[in-house]
Order: C-alpha cells, then sequence, then structure tokens
C-alpha cells in the first residue's frame, strides 16, 4: 500500500497545535498562517527571543514549500490542491515543532537527502561558513534564497533537521521535515 | 535628485532614501516571497546617488525579520554603498537590533565581514 496522507496528517496533530494546515500553499495562505501563529504565540507569552526564532524558521519553511512545491499532475489533482502541502506547528513541553511535507518527483530526492546531511554534520562555525558563501556567491533565482533556507533553519535552531522520504506511487516521494526551535 | 519613499506592509518594509541629507533608511520586516521585485527600486536608486554622493552617507537598518530571498537583495544594496564608499564619499551602516535577538547581530556580522564598509552595531533596548 502506498503512503497514506491523511494518516500522516493526523499522526501530526499531536501536542498542542498551533496551526494545521493542508492544501495549496499561496502566498495570502503564507501571510494568514504568519499571522495566527504570531497572535497564538502571544497567547503563551513567549519571550520575544523564541517568538523570533519561531517566527523566522516559519517564514523560511513556508518559503521552502512556496519556491519548491511540485506542481502535481491533472490526475493527482482530483484528490490534491495543485501546489499541496501540509504544515503544522504544535508547541510540546519544551520546544515547537514545525512540520511540513510536500510531494517530491522521484529525481530529486537523492539531492535532497544530500543536502540535508551534509547540513546536518555541520557544526555551527561550518554552517555560517556556508551561509555566508552561498549569500555572496549564488545568484538569486525566481525560486527564492538559492538554497539559503534550510541552511539558515539549521542555523537559527541549532538542532538536527529530521526528514523522512515516504514512497507515495512511482512518480512521487512525499518529503516531511521536521523542524524544533528549542524553548531554553 | 528625488527622495524614495515606500511605506511599509506585512511583509515589506519601509524605505526612506533622502539624496539631499544622505540618510538611508530600511525598517520593518522584509520577508516578500519574491524580494527582487521589492528592492529592484532601492538598487536602482543608490546606482543613480553614486553619480553625485554627498561626502557622509549614513544608512540605517532596522529590521524585525527578514527572510533568506531578502539576505541577497540586502547584499545587493550593501554592495551598491561599498562603491560608493571606495569612492571619495564616507558611509557608514548603522545595523540596528534589539536587545535579546543575538541572531539579528550575527546577521549583522555576517555583512559586516564580507563587504568593506564601516558597520555601527546599534542595541535597542526597550
Amino acid at each position: 500500500m502506498s503512503f497514506d496522507i491523511n494518516e500522516y496528517y493526523s499522526r501530526l496533530n499531536g501536542g498542542d497545535v498551533l496551526m494545521a494546515f493542508k492544501g495549496s500553499i499561496s502566498s495570502e495562505l503564507i501571510s494568514n498562517v504568519l499571522e495566527v501563529v504570531e497572535s497564538r504565540m502571544d497567547e503563551y507569552r513567549e519571550s520575544s527571543k523564541i517568538r523570533k526564532k519561531v517566527y523566522n524558521v516559519l517564514v523560511e519553511s513556508l518559503q521552502n514549500l512556496y519556491h519548491h512545491i511540485e506542481v502535481l499532475p491533472e490526475v493527482m489533482q482530483k484528490e490534491f490542491d495543485d501546489k499541496f502541502g501540509i504544515l503544522v506547528v504544535s508547541r510540546q513541553d519544551d520546544r515547537y515543532k514545525i512540520s511540513t511535507g510536500n510531494f517530491i518527483g522521484h529525481d530529486k530526492v537523492d539531492v535532497l537527502r544530500n543536502k540535508i546531511d551534509k547540513i546536518n554534520s555541520m557544526s555551527r562555525d561550518e554552517l555560517k561558513d556556508m551561509y555566508k558563501f552561498i549569500l555572496n556567491h549564488q545568484r538569486l533565482s525566481e525560486k527564492g534564497g538559492g538554497g539559503l533556507g534550510l541552511v539558515d533553519i539549521a542555523r537559527k535552531t541549532g538542532n538536527q533537521l529530521d526528514y523522512t522520504f515516504e514512497k507515495f506511487d512511482d512518480a512521487y516521494y512525499f518529503f516531511n521535515l521536521d523542524v524544533f526551535i528549542d524553548l531554553a | 535628485m528625488e527622495a524614495l519613499s515606500i511605506d511599509g506592509t506585512a511583509k515589506t518594509p519601509s524605505v526612506k532614501f533622502d539624496g539631499q541629507e544622505g540618510v538611508i533608511e530600511i525598517k520593518g520586516r522584509s520577508i516578500p516571497e519574491n524580494s527582487i521585485e521589492f528592492y529592484k527600486p532601492l538598487v536602482e536608486w543608490l546606482e543613480k546617488y553614486s553619480g553625485t554622493p554627498l561626502d557622509l552617507t549614513q544608512v540605517n537598518v532596522q529590521l524585525e525579520y527578514f527572510n533568506t530571498s531578502s539576505s541577497k537583495c540586502i547584499l545587493d544594496v550593501f554592495k551598491k554603498l561599498e562603491a560608493i564608499h571606495k569612492g571619495k564619499s564616507e558611509v557608514i551602516i548603522n545595523w540596528y537590533y534589539e536587545e535579546d535577538d543575538e541572531d539579528m547581530l550575527e546577521a549583522g556580522e555576517d555583512y559586516e565581514s564580507i563587504i568593506r564598509v564601516p558597520f555601527k552595531m546599534i542595541e535597542i533596548v526597550e
């Protein structure tokens, strides 16, 4: 049996969920999500340091989705929106968790996996150097920051990027990324 | 030359470039999905200003948030300022950050290490 998106989505909805969404990732959606999560963090009376980290990481996570999401073939659009993505922001005892999920073509899995593994293997100083190198040497594309997003997330959170690739069908995998921001 | 003035929005900063006073300000949030479009007129304005800059140009950058897409465009702005500074004109970049915002301070230090213009890191205490 192929990977079940709905089962996966309900599994993500654990802990104290500030925001859960599945559907088309548009610019307006990103604005709405940011507004909701910002006001929910006010309710929790988070320190401005935590609020800023969560907000920053959320912006990068959502815009990564926005820029890199696959436009799905028509046959899949019956079941999913054409820019289909999943987002769940939850607060656990000692950390925030931002989960994003999206379809990715088979041919792109290895490149992304290698990139994340490389980032996860790097020290804080190495990440800083990599960030500055990309910033200074790679041109900005229409697709955003030219690969800075994941490096920035790793730098700001200081945590490993947890990910899985689940096989969906012959053409697509479903990519899930969990990002953690420690409260202390 | 004519001043450049743009009001801030939820995703883009307010901009005040004043060639008469030699004061350049970027304030607020810079998190648009497409930052090239937003920053294009800023870079173009600086290109014109670099023809006849004042002896001293003060740059105030006070960002609450910026995304990685903006970070490259901000570097482009700073590169224009670096070119002005290389000439006879002096440029100072004042980089503001809130007192507990180490990430924003570090972001300023990243730019400082890339751009050959004097930076002043200014902590905003509430």
